[in-house]
């Protein structure tokens, strides 16, 4: 019993070993990577531009949920003039971070891990090393790059579209007053809150693209071997990104 | 190149065991041998994709075990590598494909490029193909395609993979034919993994015979298709009975069958 459980905690601390290796050598490709911004350009568009819709669509429904139960819950305490200010903190906080991430893990991640795990497959990354091109600099670096720009514009627009969304039910059919939810939400909303979310989102970009990155990168080249590390991918992302999120807010609050 | 007294284990499991392989300047060699006996494993070793763990590799007149680093890179571009499934970029069009390593490692201007990978696609016969995507490309196609690219940066030695497999009668003329060009016109040194001995008999100079984890015979493909060894004539006939066994090592059929389910 207790040498499985060994054997669990050492296979734990090897791939997070694994993974902080691979981050070193991804970093010190990302340098030359920059100088290519065409190709950062392009996976900011795959990972990012891509994933727009389903992060608008989430970000007005998350929006109008929050109102209708801050609305609920606000109302019995006669204070549902505050609703702008609940919406905001909530949004740029906490949901628009951390739903970002757990969608981009799910859309975004999902096609990156596949996407390299099938260049493996197919001997593309081989073909790389062999034509004396590093595959970490081709490939997964440009991709990395293009997930953490992403993912904190994707954030943005989902709390703006949720902000959206909130005043639409709150306003439009509560009957919130609607120069009391924005005056509220002004004068509550400081830059300290904005620059919170904003730092979550960049810390969940790095460690969602990481994870997707690495796992397609390191993935068997068989069939069984892409699925599994996509599937992976959504796990590991979506896990350390709301364990990780507990830390941040702690670290934020404190 | 010099392949010297190779030995290589995978997870305890012995690949080579003393592999000797001279390739000259300027000619066409062949590696021959069955099936999973490590003929692609050795081009791996050759373009230090993989170390042996004995044994010396010389290429170029270097060790290729004492390379590291950006040493490997520079060795790397003197070489040219033609993958059994082509190994295209499946998100760029042929021509970019083929310009790919001329942008990575030239500064040439695009003019240039275009005509230097022109060329090479009409060397190859697919200039009109340029457009096209790698997933709208026949495998014989693609192999042309990923062919064009392993020459376009006029390399030393041009290794090939299996270039025959899996491809009809037409296809399979053209790339012996292409091989046997690049080889004549260009004087690009070849070496052609591969099991399809009538191809090969046609165009190499020197071939080698792998099994077993070791060269069992080697020459030109005539004195190796004269030979009288057990292997090299099981190999050279097809035929199932001979010292390397088509069954996997099992149990007594017989016995097997009359047994109980576990």
């Amino acid at each position: 019993m207790s040498q499985g459980r060994n054997g669990f905690l050492l296979e734990g601390v090897r791939r997070f070993g694994a993974v902080v290796l691979f981050l070193m050598s991804l970093l010190v490709q990302c340098v030359p990577a920059l100088g290519r911004p065409r190709l950062i350009v392009h996976q900011i568009y795959n990972t990012g531009a891509r994933s727009l819709i389903i992060i608008m669509l989430s970000g007005l429904s998350v929006g109008m949920v929050l109102a209708l139960q801050g609305v609920n819950l606000l109302q019995r305490f006669g204070s549902e003039e505050v609703l702008g200010t609940a919406a905001a903190l909530g949004l740029l906080r906490e949901l628009g971070p951390v739903v970002t991430a757990l969608l981009f893990a799910g859309r975004a991640g999902t096609a990156l891990t596949s996407e390299i795990g099938l260049m493996r497959a197919t001997d593309q990354l081989t073909a790389m090393e062999v034509m004396a091109v590093n595959p970490l600099r081709y490939v997964a670096a440009p991709r990395f790059l293009g997930g953490v720009i992403a993912m904190p514009l994707l954030a943005g627009i989902f709390s703006l579209i949720g902000l959206f969304g909130a005043q639409l039910v709150g306003v439009g059919m509560r009957g919130v007053d609607k120069g009391s939810f924005w005056s509220q939400m002004q004068d509550s909303v400081d830059l300290h809150d904005v620059s919170e979310g904003f730092t979550k989102s960049i810390v969940f970009g790095v460690l969602c693209s990481l994870i997707a990155v690495h796992e397609g990168y390191n993935s068997e080249p068989t069939a069984e071997g892409v699925s599994l590390a996509t599937t992976r991918t959504v796990v590991a992302s979506s896990v350390l990104t709301l364990l990780v999120d507990y830390i941040l807010t702690a670290a934020f609050l404190n | 190149m010099d392949v010297h007294d190779v030995h290589y284990n995978v997870n305890s499991r012995s690949i080579f065991a003393g592999v000797n392989v001279k390739v000259r300047r300027g000619r066409i060699t062949a590696i021959m041998g069955p099936s999973g006996t490590g003929k692609t494993t050795l081009l791996r070793l050759i373009t230090a994709q993989a170390a042996p763990s004995q044994g010396r590799i010389t290429v170029f007149g270097q060790d290729i075990d004492h390379v590291k680093g950006p040493a490997v890179y520079a060795l790397r571009k003197r070489m040219g590598m033609l993958f059994q499934n082509g190994a295209l970029l499946t998100d760029m069009t042929v021509f970019e494909n083929v310009a790919f390593p001329v942008r990575e490692h030239t500064d040439l201007p695009e003019p240039l490029i275009r005509r230097l990978v022109l060329t090479k696609l009409q060397s190859v016969g697919l200039r009109g193909a340029t457009d096209l995507m790698p997933a709208e490309l026949s495998g014989g196609m693609a192999r042309r395609v990923a062919l064009a690219r392993a020459i376009v940066l006029d390399p030393e030695i041009l290794l090939y993979d299996e270039p025959f497999v899996g491809l009809d009668p037409i296809s399979m003329g053209m790339i012996v034919r292409l091989i046997k060009q690049m080889n004549d016109a260009l004087g690009i040194t070849s070496i052609v993994v591969s099991h399809d001995v009538k191809e090969l008999a046609t165009i190499a100079h020197d071939s080698y015979l792998i099994s077993g984890g070791k060269v069992v015979a080697s020459g030109s493909p005539q004195e190796l298709d004269r030979s009288q060894d057990a292997t090299v004539r099981q190999f050279m006939t097809g035929s199932a009975e001979g010292p390397v066994p088509f069954h996997y090592p099992a149990p007594d059929y017989h016995t097997q069958l009359m047994e109980e389910e576990p």
